[in-house]
């Protein structure tokens, strides 16, 4: 206990300290730059922490440890207060460590109670989350009902942040914080995408998986705990998810991704805390939330290829390819070797689309192909045909390798196979090119 | 017909299960103490609560806040156990936070934060919350839980800010909306039926009636949507609707409970008694009793609690919540970590007095009349203190049931009682032996150690079956005689 | 009327296809084993059909009807995988379960319901474990249960998605003639299955799949070497031999 006392007395001195030296430097540098001394603290940590949760929360997305970030934020609680009462002075770096201790504890509850007992993860990250952070709302309000200097602690404005309180000390840790972790990224790059794409492949390629692992979670450990002052913990997990989550639609590249994330989380970083300081009483942590969801929402709708337009866009052409196929198609066959009958009824949206591109015109008894459209029927029968050729004849081909809505068999398949599959429709005469001849001679259509 | 096929592990099974882990042996019936010391404890605890509470100034207002406090941590834990059971714990937290700006959109246009539109609203952004997730994950490509990460973060953004702002017009107390304000809950009250009764006891009254009711309504509906949604479809029961009514159920428990314990432990009370409760027992009905136990087990020592140390009342219940959690995990009888490592122990055990008996055996079947010590390890590896203490435990025991007795000279020796045991032991093995020669060509060096872990698992019946398909075979792979039965 | 009828039936995941103008009509009860390599759409053909997995394009019909309207006539026994086994509930409500298409919604299992399900664990050889907890099951006897399941649903028409995944020999068999019983009765069966060794033992009917029907037809005219290896190429040394022993049988 003593020992304990003792290395938290150190530790406090040493961050007032470092809060002298830093205070100092800051004040120069608003001088220089001319902002307010308080403006750009404020602007500088938001932002230096939007920015490291940018690059730590790619990782922590696309490894699906987006609710680990939140359940970690959730059991901080109680040990900020732990460490209060121990410390007895609101000192930041003090309660962050007690931060970070009980929130370490929290994971590793989470994880025992997966591994032993029949509840599952959800209800785990559930159970851990909920009562430590009751456990901490005991503790805070028996801090500030009970002790003299209850109400210094700020206990409150670690639940919804607040940007008021932020002290030089505190951009130094932040700073501190995240150079680490960007340092570490910078080195592992390599190591973490591997492992969050294909852990498995990595496991088995030797790479220490639980290691690299670890490196994340102490990663995503560190930032929530640096957020907290800021963001509160109800709503650090949306700083860690959001920038990564909006940066994945925009690019395909990690280190693409990685950067994007950053510049996010430092836009969102300084945007919100910016708007927070025009209106009195806001709790930063919302603003900043509400700023990414914004940002989200503008990716998630309008990126190009990923985006919901872009793909709904897409997803409709390719709908109508599709149907404008199956009605070339039919009305080519229909003209050719089977009466097969092909009702202009159950295609009225396909002919629509297809008389668009200029592949059908009206006829007197309907519809009939124009040239274009009958250069197109062929094409799209052959390649349907060679298609359903390749499942019969070389199935294991087709299984993986077929996709054939989106690819020509003679793009995707080795020409000697093209090659005698052709000539296998030819003698069966189900070869388009030899149908037309048939169709020529056929007289009209 | 099929005949009755009662050999719960098959061999095959055993020879591929990793060494280390002997396979437990299921219990025949379910021995019913465990459940009876339960019941007991919980008895004993309802009684010690209802003492405390008493004792505590002003208990009259301090029961109906324990009423208020029990009927809504009763109502969300029993919604809580299908969230449980249908992994979607996670989906009750974001349902709950996201309910914040409903209630403060509300709350500027009535004025209070009870009424039917309201709970509307709320049971609207509940479903919202679902839908929106799913819309994520669905049409952009979003990941579930980073989807849901980031809709319930949004909403609850947008209530705080909607909260703060509206509170400088009207009364409503950020505190109060973020924890609860259960210690007032008690004070604000409305005739009902000629009786003053608090208001919220009212609201979360119908809460839990309406919740009881759509469990009772829909419990075949819940139970087979839960269990195999997939099933539930093919049999036509939509699984999607069932899933979208309890989600609005969620939305409403929520709301209603909104007022005693705030909008962020709520959550405390939804999933942990279901969780606790999954622990306890293995029926569904027995699993919705447990929660509501938990429950009320959480109202009164949480509340009682919170008036010792002066603190909130919700905090105090999700604590409470998580302590009788957290005692489950350990102590549950048949799924606590304290009887499963009792189990392995007593297995453990069994085993290392059957191989003592079984060298025994081997040592008079050799019949070298030279001494023979039994307290050592088979193969003379070293020992930790831990495997010589568990060996001398194990022997205390044969002992003790008479399978072994020891000489004069302290050496070990069989009694007829061990012998037959060690006959059976040592039949089962070299009978493994056999099989494993014969149907899986295993090299000789090969077949002795599955046979070692083997041995105590083959009972009277197995070996029977297992000498019919040998033939009835006289000597093993090694060429030592097997034993008859 | 045609048991089963599927017509051009397309199913995509994400805009690929994993099955593709499927046509596949069952005129009478029959054992169908369907059978195809990993990834030929075997269980999404099952679920297509139940409605579980969206069609891109194409129409089912069961006894002359869209599916919606026949599901009481319909039972399932979906992959085991896909269950929670530490699910609070008791073999006899697992097998009870079957019974609840028929009773419509809010309607709870009564008397008769009980004494039925307690006639299917008996048909499964499983009457003496209805108040196990299912997690407490083997493998085999898991299977069983889910089988008295889906007797209990007193279907006319089974889809089954591996029911022979992980069981033993022993309750393999007992399956199957549970199944062969149901086909004397009238009934149709569909069973995915993965054993190419076993077919020509227990179905009267295969459909090969891959992507597409290969071959579907009458055991001893569709299930040939030929079909075989149209339908897994060349890729299983073990086909060869499973093949070859076809063909001898086909010559003697």
């Amino acid at each position: 206990m003593n020992a304990g006392c003792f290395l938290v007395a150190q530790a406090s001195s040493l961050g007032e300290r470092v809060a002298d030296r830093s205070f100092d430097f800051v004040q120069a540098a608003a001088e220089a730059l001319g902002v307010p001394y308080n403006t750009l603290l404020v602007l500088a940590t938001t932002a230096l922490l939007g920015a490291v949760s940018g690059v730590v929360g790619c990782f922590a997305v696309l490894r699906r440890r987006a609710l680990v970030g939140d359940a970690l934020a959730h059991a901080a609680l109680p040990g900020l207060c732990v460490a209060f009462l121990l410390a007895g002075v609101r000192s930041v770096p003090v309660m962050l460590l007690g931060a970070l201790a009980s929130g370490v504890v929290g994971i590793g509850a989470i994880v025992a109670l997966r591994r032993g007992t029949r509840i599952k993860e959800d209800a785990a990250i559930g159970i851990v989350l909920s009562v430590f952070f009751g456990a901490g709302i005991v503790l805070s309000s028996w801090i500030q009902n009970s002790t003299a200097t209850g109400n210094k602690a700020g206990l409150d404005s670690y639940i919804l942040g607040k940007t008021s309180g932020i002290a030089a000390g505190d951009l130094v840790v932040v700073a501190v914080a995240c150079l680490a972790c960007i340092a570490l990224v910078a080195l592992a790059f390599k190591e973490f995408r591997l492992v969050t794409f294909d852990a498995p492949f990595a496991r088995a390629q030797g790479w220490p998986v639980a290691v690299v692992d670890f490196g994340l979670l102490a990663m995503i450990a560190i930032v929530v705990v640096i957020g907290l002052p800021t963001v509160g913990v109800v709503l650090m997990a949306a700083l860690l998810i959001i920038p990564g989550a909006a940066a994945r639609f925009w690019t395909e590249r990690l280190w693409a991704m990685t950067l994007l994330a950053a510049a996010f989380g430092l836009a969102v970083g300084i945007v919100g805390a910016a708007a927070s300081s025009r209106v009195e009483r806001l709790p930063t942590g919302p603003i900043i939330v509400l700023v990414g969801t914004l940002l989200f929402l503008i990716s998630a709708t309008s990126a190009p290829r990923r985006g919901a337009v872009a793909r709904w866009v897409a997803a409709r052409r390719f709908a109508r390819t599709i149907a404008v196929h199956r009605l070339l198609c039919e009305m080519f066959e229909a003209t050719t070797e089977v009466a097969s009958d092909w009702r202009p009824s159950e295609h009225r949206l396909a002919i629509a689309e297809a008389r668009r591109r200029g592949y059908v015109r009206p006829a007197a008894d309907g519809y009939e192909l124009t040239e274009a459209g009958r250069a197109a029927a062929i094409d799209a029968l052959r390649d349907e045909r060679l298609w359903q050729a390749v499942l019969v004849e070389y199935p294991e081909l087709a299984v993986g390798a077929a996709d054939p809505f989106h690819a020509s068999a003679s793009e995707v398949l080795p020409p000697a196979i093209i090659g005698e599959l052709t000539e296998r429709l030819r003698a069966a005469g189900r070869w388009p090119e030899e149908l037309r001849a048939v169709a020529a001679s056929g007289g009209s259509p | 017909m099929i005949a009755p096929h009662d050999d719960l592990r098959t061999p095959h099974d055993d020879l591929l299960a990793p060494a280390d882990k002997p396979l437990a042996p299921l219990p025949a019936r379910r021995d019913p103490r465990g459940d009876i010391v339960l019941g007991a404890v919980v008895i004993a605890l309802f009684v010690l609560g209802v003492w405390l509470v008493a004792r505590l100034p002003a208990p009259g207002l301090s029961w109906w806040t324990v009423a208020i406090a029990a009927t809504c941590s009763s109502a969300c834990g029993l919604v809580g156990c299908y969230l449980v059971l249908r992994k979607m714990s996670l989906l009750g937290d974001a349902i709950s936070h996201a309910v914040l700006p409903g209630i403060a959109l509300a709350f500027f246009v009535s004025g209070e934060i009870t009424g039917v539109p309201i709970f509307l609203g709320a049971m609207a952004l509940g479903v919202l919350t679902t839908l929106l997730t799913q819309a994520l994950r669905d049409y952009g490509n979003v990941p579930e839980d980073t989807g849901m990460g980031i809709v319930y973060t949004a909403l609850f953004a947008a209530g705080v800010i909607l909260v703060q702002v509206g509170a400088r017009q009207v009364d409503l107390d950020p505190g109060c909306v973020l924890y609860g304000m259960l210690d007032m809950a008690a004070l604000n009250t409305t005739r009902v039926f000629g009786v003053e009764v608090p208001h919220s006891i009212v609201t979360l009254g119908i809460a839990l009636v309406t919740t009881l009711a759509f469990i009772a309504a829909l419990w075949k509906e819940l139970k087979i949507a839960s269990f195999d949604a997939g099933l539930a479809t093919a049999m036509g029961f939509r699984a999607m609707l069932i899933h979208y009514l309890l989600m609005a159920v969620v939305a409403g428990v929520t709301v209603a409970s909104f007022e005693a314990v705030g909008s962020i432990l709520v959550v405390a009370m939804l999933i942990v008694p279901g969780a606790t409760a999954h622990l306890l027992t293995d029926r569904l009905g027995w699993m919705l009793a447990w929660s509501v136990v938990v429950s009320l087990l959480s109202a009164l020592f949480g509340y009682a609690l919170s008036r010792w140390l002066n603190v909130n009342v919700a905090g105090t219940m999700a604590v409470v919540a998580g302590t009788q959690f957290a005692l489950a995990v350990f102590l549950a009888p048949r799924h606590g970590l304290l009887v499963k490592w009792l189990a392995s122990v007593r297995l453990s055990l069994r085993i290392v007095g059957e191989d003592v008996v079984a060298r025994l055996y081997r040592h008079e079947e050799a019949a070298t009349g030279a001494a023979f010590d039994a307290t050592q390890g088979g193969d003379g590896e070293p020992q930790s203190v831990w495997q010589r203490w568990r060996r001398s435990w194990a022997i205390a025991s044969l002992v003790n049931s008479g399978l072994v007795r020891r000489a004069a000279d302290g050496t070990l020796l069989l009694t007829a009682a061990g012998r037959q045991v060690g006959r059976s032991i040592v039949r089962a093995h070299r009978l493994w032996e056999s099989y494993l020669e014969r149907h899986f060509e295993l090299p000789l060096d090969h077949v002795h150690e599955p046979a070692e872990r083997i041995e105590h698992y083959l009972g009277p019946e197995l070996q029977t079956q297992l000498a019919e398909q040998l033939a009835e075979p006289e000597q093993d792979p090694h060429g030592r005689a097997i034993p008859p039965s | 009327m045609s048991v089963l009828d599927i017509h051009d039936m397309t199913v995509a995941y994400h805009r690929r296809p994993v099955l593709w103008d499927v046509d596949l009509v069952l005129e009478e009860p029959r054992l169908v084993g369907v059978l195809g390599p990993n990834g030929a759409g075997k269980s999404t053909l099952v679920k297509a059909v139940l409605g579980l997995a969206p069609m891109a394009h194409g129409t089912v019909r069961v006894f002359g009807e869209p599916v919606e309207r026949v599901r009481k006539r319909i039972g399932y026994v979906p992959q085991r995988e896909s269950v929670d086994w530490d699910f609070p509930v008791s073999v006899l409500d697992v097998v009870l379960m079957g019974t609840y298409g028929r009773l419509g919604w809010c309607r709870r299992p009564g008397p008769r319901e009980r004494q039925l399900a307690r006639e299917c664990l008996a048909k499964v050889g499983m009457e003496d474990f209805e108040r196990r907890q299912i997690g407490q099951l083997s493998g085999g006897q898991q299977q069983r249960t889910f089988l008295a399941r889906a007797l209990a649903q007193q279907a006319d028409l089974y889809f089954m998605d591996e029911p022979m995944a992980g069981v033993d020999a022993a309750t393999e068999h007992a399956i199957f003639t549970l199944l062969g019983e149901l086909r004397k009765a009238g009934k149709t069966v569909v069973v995915v299955h993965h054993d190419l060794r076993t077919v020509e033992q227990y179905f009267d009917y295969v459909v090969l799949l891959n992507m597409r029907v290969v071959a579907a037809g009458p055991t001893n005219g569709a299930f040939t070497a030929d079909t075989l290896r149209r339908t897994y190429g060349g890729r299983l040394s073990m086909l060869e031999a499973v093949g070859d022993a076809v063909e001898a049988r086909e010559r003697a």
